[in-house]
């Protein structure tokens, strides 16, 4: 049993139980749980004859199996039973596959990952209104009082900067330069000339895009000479010119050769007058509402950019992505898409809007002034006549705006003010009731 | 001229009918009452679309620029 192994080490085999023919078959692990040391074990395997280098292998291999194993596992059900929001958890599990781990350092990394998320969290009683609107405000005093700005879009001028900002918290019913963005659905996105043939097709066309007017005094007629270039390009002829004015203002048209020749019902000068601007504002063709189009090219499709905003009809326009039109008027969006898409417009009008003034706010303020703004189911403003206007305290309300207003009222209709919210302690000199205010703990010292 | 619905559009979140059970659960998770929820109205196009009642509370499932993904709810009301 000896064969140049020293004492100690037979003794301890002969004590595991292991004859010359079980030592054959064991391998290295076998030896070393025998209580033999590796270096050991694995020279009792050579004089015996094993093949060490096969069960070294082995050995490595099985660490790495039990390391993946073991953590790919247990790693999507550790992630599965925490409480934090799928952008972490994606993430987590991003980073996770990349490293190995033991099982100690797995629970470490989500330990530090919930901690710094609970520290994230907003605390009880943090005035989470005052701090947006604060977040919001600062911003706007930097912000450019300029109006209008050709923001990539060339030729179409769009309202940007604090105006806009005002518009969009405002919830205006109309902004004072609705557009929209049309995308294209994929078979013509990329043909410029389909794409500009849908344009033609959309944008409102009235008479005087077609030729020129001039006004005959003398006869008490309008001549509207049709620019024939224009027609083909409209794919539009001049009949049709003719019968659409016809239907649409209910008129004397005549028509002879390329010159249209109108009469007004009576031949008075006001009623030319009236005559020309109904004939400038009357839509022969396209969509009533989109004043202009503008075609560019972004990467490697052809977007529409419109003056004038008419969601609903162009949703049902054929050719275009209805998936992806966009507005800049939010009262439509809420109208067409309903109050949710309008919260999301809110958010990213606001965000755009800061962004191209290079500011950068966090979006959860802006995310809470679309949420006040459209919990009622209706896009109420931030303002006298919305959110302000609808709090339940007198003095808070006074505090805002119109002050002698909101007292007079209150005190014709006998109202009582409950104290409970911060404007109105403040004015009545008592704590308010936020962060430590809010906290009613009594230490008793001893 | 063909029909879109609206719940096709990249700008609407997801929105699902609770049945009353879920109702049951999602105010005693909260600690609420359906007056508390922010309101959605029956006029909503939405609303329409997935035939919500006067009294009913639907899930919305939002993208969430922070959260990935972000759960809300609305009390449906008259209007």
């Amino acid at each position: 049993m000896k064969r140049g192994v020293s004492s100690k080490t037979a003794q301890i085999l002969c004590g595991a139980g292991f004859t010359l023919s079980k030592l054959k078959k064991a391998s290295v692990e076998d030896l070393v749980e025998a209580g033999i040391t590796s270096a050991n074990a694995k020279s009792i395997l050579k004089k015996i004859g094993t093949p060490i280098e096969t069960s070294e292998e082995k050995v490595s291999q099985k660490i790495i199996d039990s390391k993946e194993g073991v953590s790919q596992k247990i790693i999507d059900s550790r992630l599965g039973e925490l409480h934090l929001p799928p952008s972490i958890i994606d993430a987590l599990q991003h980073d996770l596959k990349t490293i190995k781990l033991t099982e100690t350092q797995l629970d470490e990394i989500l330990k530090m990952t919930v901690d710094a998320y609970e520290k994230a969290k907003v605390e009880p009683c943090e005035a989470v209104g005052t701090v947006a609107a604060q977040s919001i405000g600062e911003p706007g005093t930097q912000m450019t009082m300029r109006t209008f700005h050709y923001a990539g879009v060339a030729e179409i001028s769009i309202t940007l900067g604090l105006p806009r900002l005002i518009e969009i918290l405002d919830a205006r019913k109309v902004p004072s330069t609705p557009m929209m963005t049309i995308r294209l659905k994929d078979e013509i996105k990329g043909d410029r000339d389909a794409v500009r043939k849908l344009a033609w097709e959309i944008e409102a066309t009235s008479l005087l895009d077609l030729g020129d007017l001039s006004i005959d005094l003398a006869e008490m007629q309008i001549i509207i000479e049709l620019n024939e270039k224009t027609l083909s390009q409209r794919s539009i002829t001049s009949k049709d010119i003719a019968q659409r004015t016809r239907d649409k203002i209910d008129v004397d048209v005549r028509l002879d050769g390329l010159k249209l020749i109108i009469h007004p019902e009576q031949p008075s000068y006001r009623e030319l007058l009236q005559l020309v601007e109904k004939l400038r504002s009357t839509a022969l063709k396209g969509i009533e509402g989109i004043k202009r189009i503008v075609i560019r090219k972004e990467d490697e499709e052809y977007v529409l950019y419109t003056e004038g905003s008419a969601l609903r009809k162009i949703l049902h326009c054929d050719g275009i992505d209805p998936t992806r039109v966009k507005t800049n008027n939010i009262n439509e969006i809420a109208d067409v898409l309903g109050i949710e898409a309008a919260r999301n417009s809110v958010i990213s009008e606001a965000m755009d809007t800061l962004r191209e003034q290079g500011l950068e706010v966090d979006v959860r303020h802006i995310m809470l002034a679309a949420d006040m703004m459209t919990c009622g189911g209706e896009l109420k403003q931030i303002g006298r006549h919305g959110i302000a206007g609808e709090k339940a305290s007198v003095l808070s309300r006074a505090a805002f705006e119109v002050t002698v207003n909101h007292l007079l009222d209150a005190a014709i209709h006998g109202e009582v003010d409950e104290l409970s919210g911060v404007t109105e302690n403040v004015i009545v000199g008592q704590p308010i009731r936020l962060g430590t205010g809010d906290v009613e703990l009594v230490y008793r010292g001893g | 001229m063909k029909e879109f619905s609206v719940l096709n559009h990249n700008m609407v979140p997801e929105h699902i009918l609770l049945t009353e059970d879920e109702v049951k659960a999602l105010l005693e998770k909260y600690h609420v009452t359906t007056g508390q929820l922010p309101k959605i109205k029956t006029s909503d196009p939405v609303c329409k679309e997935i035939n919500a009642n006067a009294g009913d509370v639907v899930k919305i499932i939002r993208d969430s620029l922070i959260a990935g993904k972000a759960l809300s709810y609305r009390l449906v009301i008259e209007g």
